[in-house]
This record gives C-alpha cells, structure tokens and sequence, in this order.
C-alpha cells in the first residue's frame, strides 16, 4: 500500500511525518536539529529515501543535511556557498549599491532523474548546483550576473531566489524566481536566463509593468503541462500559459489576491489552490478566518475550502513553501502556519485535520508519496 | 594538549560531548587552534568563521582565562594557560536573540 511522508521545515528544527495512503494517522519524528531554522527540505524524485536539507542559523551560518535512509539519519555536506568571481552590488531598500553577501539557502530543488544533482536557491538571490549529492557547490552565475542584477531589491523577507521549477521535458529548461526581482527563465540548462515577467503589474514599484522588480512569492506547474505556470505574486494571482512569456490575473473572486504559496492538484492540472493573507502589512487570514481557496478553472473562479480550518480569531501565516501535495488518489494537500500547525486533506481539499499543533512555526512542507 | 569547548549546536553537530582536545606543533594562535578543530571536524568548516575570509562569524565569540579573545588578531599568540592545556578556548555562540 502506497504511504505519504511529510517533510516540514520549522524555525526550531525538522520533523518527518509519516501515514499510510489512508492518511488518518500519522507517526511524527523529530525535532532533527532542534533549534535550527530547517528553511526547506526535499525528496530526491529518483531516490525519494535521498533527502537534502537546508539548516542554518544567525549564529553558525549554512549547513546542508543529507540522509539516505528517508530522514531518519543525517550527515552535514558540503557548505560552502561562494559566488564566482567578485560579487559586485545590487540596489539595497534605500536605493543604494549593497554588496551580494550570502545569507542562507532558501530552497533545495533535486534533480527529477539524478539523486547527486541538485539546486539550491540562495539569499543573496543567486543559483547553485552540486553534482555531488551536495557535497560541492558551484553558481551557476549567469542569472545573478544578468544585467538587471545590480537593480534587483530585497522583499521584506529578503533578497531571496526561493522558486526553483525544473522543466520535465528535458534539463535545458528551468525557472528560476526571485523576491523582489522576478521570474526568470534558462533553455539552456542555466547558462543564461532572462526575466519572464511581462504581464506583471505591480504597484509598489516606478514602473509598474517594468521587466524587473516584481515581488513574485513563488510560482508552481503541473508536470503534464509544463508551458503553464501559476503565480502567487505579493499581490495579485497570476498565470501564463506560454512558459511565462506571458503573464495574465486570475485572481477573480478571491478575498485578497495577497498571499505566499501557490499549489497545483497532483492529478487535475487546472485545479490549483492559495491561501489569502489580508495584506502585506498583515500577515493573517482576513477575518481572522483560515481558508484555502480551490479553482478548478486554473484561476479566476475560485471556492473557499474550510471544513475543518479555524474560522475565527486566526492570526496564523502561511510561508511560501509551506504547501505541498501528494500523489496519491485522491490528492491530498497539506500546509504548515507560522502558528505551528500542519493541516492535512486527504480529499483534495474539502476537509481538513490538524496532523500537528504545536511545531515551531512552520517554514516549509514538502510531501513524498512512497510505494 | 589544547583543550576546546564549543558550543551545545556545534558538539551536536560534531557529535561529541565535552572538551576537544588535540596536540599543535608550532605557536598557539586563534588560528592554529581553528585549523587542527575543523581539520579533525570538518563539518565544523564554515560554522565558526567564513570559509573564504577566514573571519570570525559575527555572532561567535572567542574567550578564555576570563577574556573575550574575539578581537584579537587570529595569528596572535593565545595566553600561555590555554598553550599550556590548563585553561580552555571557549567558542561560545554571542548572547543575541531569545
């Protein structure tokens, strides 16, 4: 019988979620690295038992966690995360020229076919690969080297590349996005990008409709129709049907078009799903009620989903990779809080149940759907 | 015999308890110390100070005999009680965020 393992990043450690494919009754396992902020983890697709992890603090900086026997022990790879060549700048929140410093790795992104090749994407925005199963690392710097580079601008949460999607019909194509930059995209295997973001309009910049500058808060596709792509932009939901060459809001109904993470339905690839944040300066549901929202029209007509969610005094945030689905029939979705709570369904959203309570606040959620 | 101590993270991550302790050849500096930790413990590379500058991380601190060390030059000599193995070198992560 198939099974689904959860891996749920938190500011204070790792934990490893397991059920069986009925989904109602999960074994948790951890804290691993307790006290560590665990920014992402992720399965390997070719070797789901291979599992990297990005761990770090304010104190003692980057490591990356590998285990090979699903998360149940670890070992530190390899760490150093160095930019080619001299950094140079880009622009800092008060206009002025800032040096790329690197802070942390925001996601992990394994290869689809090769369990030793990954990506990782950093703060300062910039993309590294190990071809080593994480023991080395290299930039591939032509994205951070773009000449929008030295303008590029930190988000609130920093200047961060937290969206790697990688193209299933062959290596050359990858999709690469950055807070507050934008979408950018490589045909050739990430020796050269160029920003896809037109379409995009976003009011907190000059020029709202420039080539660069978007707060994009993470992008997601399904892997049978790879040429469409859906956004969850600061504000604004958004969709493109030509591998980003063009961009166009499907946030229709919704209560607020702000939000982080944005997710696709394993089997219904119009079907996608959001959780509305109130605004960029209150990160809570509105009315202080949870609900994921549902398109099964891939954007523009959207239904509340909440059987099951807190609907009242909800203060709780939703992270950007802290929305994950599995394989199984029916699809189940899962996401973690800032309150440290992960909600799992087993019915592609009509109802929900809180898996665990009280975690640290939960940065991200990735699902594994095992043999 | 240098006598270290670090800090709870970093022996969880080294996955040792207690003092390290090891012999160096040669004058006993910050960075001699440093080396022989992470050469015996390289996982600790990158944790304690930057692996291209070699800097001491801002939040990691360097004491010992009663004294914050953090500011020293890493090719200055260690007091002689931490040469000598009577007094440990502390890493001690900075007293920062809750």
């Amino acid at each position: 019988m198939s099974s689904v393992r959860l891996l749920v990043g938190t500011r204070k450690g790792a934990f490893v979620l397991t059920s069986d494919g009925k989904r109602t009754e999960w074994k948790i396992e951890g804290p691993h690295f307790g006290g560590w902020e665990i920014y992402h983890m992720k399965g390997s697709p070719a070797n789901p038992n291979r599992i990297y992890a990005s761990q770090s603090t304010s104190w003692f900086g980057q490591l990356i966690q590998r285990s090979d026997d699903g998360g149940a022990t670890w070992e530190p790879v390899g760490n150093e995360f160095v930019y080619d060549g001299e950094p140079g700048t880009h622009t800092w929140y008060d206009g002025t020229p800032h040096p790329w410093e690197f802070a942390r790795v925001w996601h992990l992104e394994p290869s689809l076919h090769d369990p030793d090749l990954l990506y990782a994407g950093v703060e300062d925005a910039a993309l590294f690969r190990s071809s080593d199963g994480g023991r080395n690392w290299e930039e591939l710097s032509a994205l951070r080297k773009h000449p929008s580079g030295s303008s590029w601008q930190p988000g609130a949460g920093g200047m961060c590349l937290h969206t790697i999607l990688l193209d299933p019909r062959g290596p050359a194509r990858m999709y690469g996005a950055i807070s507050a930059a934008g979408v950018f995209r490589s045909d050739d295997a990430g020796a050269s990008w160029r920003p896809i973001n037109r379409g995009l309009r976003s009011n907190s910049i000059p020029d709202e409709d420039a080539e660069v500058g978007h707060c994009v808060h993470r992008i997601a596709m399904h892997p049978k129709h790879p040429d469409t792509l859906y956004m969850q932009k600061h504000w604004d939901v958004m969709r493109s049907d030509d591998g980003g060459e063009s961009w166009s809001e499907v946030s229709g109904n919704l209560p607020t078009d702000f939000g982080f993470p944005i997710d696709v339905h394993a089997h219904e690839p119009q079907t996608i799903y959001v959780v509305p944040i109130t605004s960029d300066s209150q990160h809570f549901p509105p009315d202080a009620r949870l609900r994921v929202y549902r398109s099964r029209t891939g954007g523009n007509e959207w239904e509340a989903l909440t059987n099951g969610l807190p609907q009242e005094h909800c203060y709780v945030n939703v992270l950007r990779d802290a929305m994950a689905v599995d394989k199984l029939d029916s699809c189940g979705v899962y996401f973690g809080t800032t309150g440290g709570q992960v909600y799992a369904s087993s019915d592609s959203g009509d109802h929900w149940t809180a898996i665990a309570r009280d975690f640290p606040a939960v940065l991200s959620v990735e699902a594994q759907t095992l043999p | 015999m240098i006598r270290v101590i670090l800090p709870a993270h970093l022996r969880a991550l080294a996955r040792i308890s207690g003092e390290v302790s090891f012999e160096i050849t040669g004058e006993i500096t910050q960075r001699a110390v440093l080396d022989a930790l992470e050469l015996q413990y390289p996982m600790l590379r990158g944790t304690i100070r930057d692996h291209v500058t070699q800097r001491r991380r801002p939040y990691v601190r360097f004491f010992a005999c009663e004294k914050d060390l953090s500011h020293q030059r890493p090719d200055a000599p260690l007091p002689q009680a931490v040469a000598d193995g009577m007094e440990p070198f502390l890493v001690v992560g900075a007293m920062a965020g809750g």
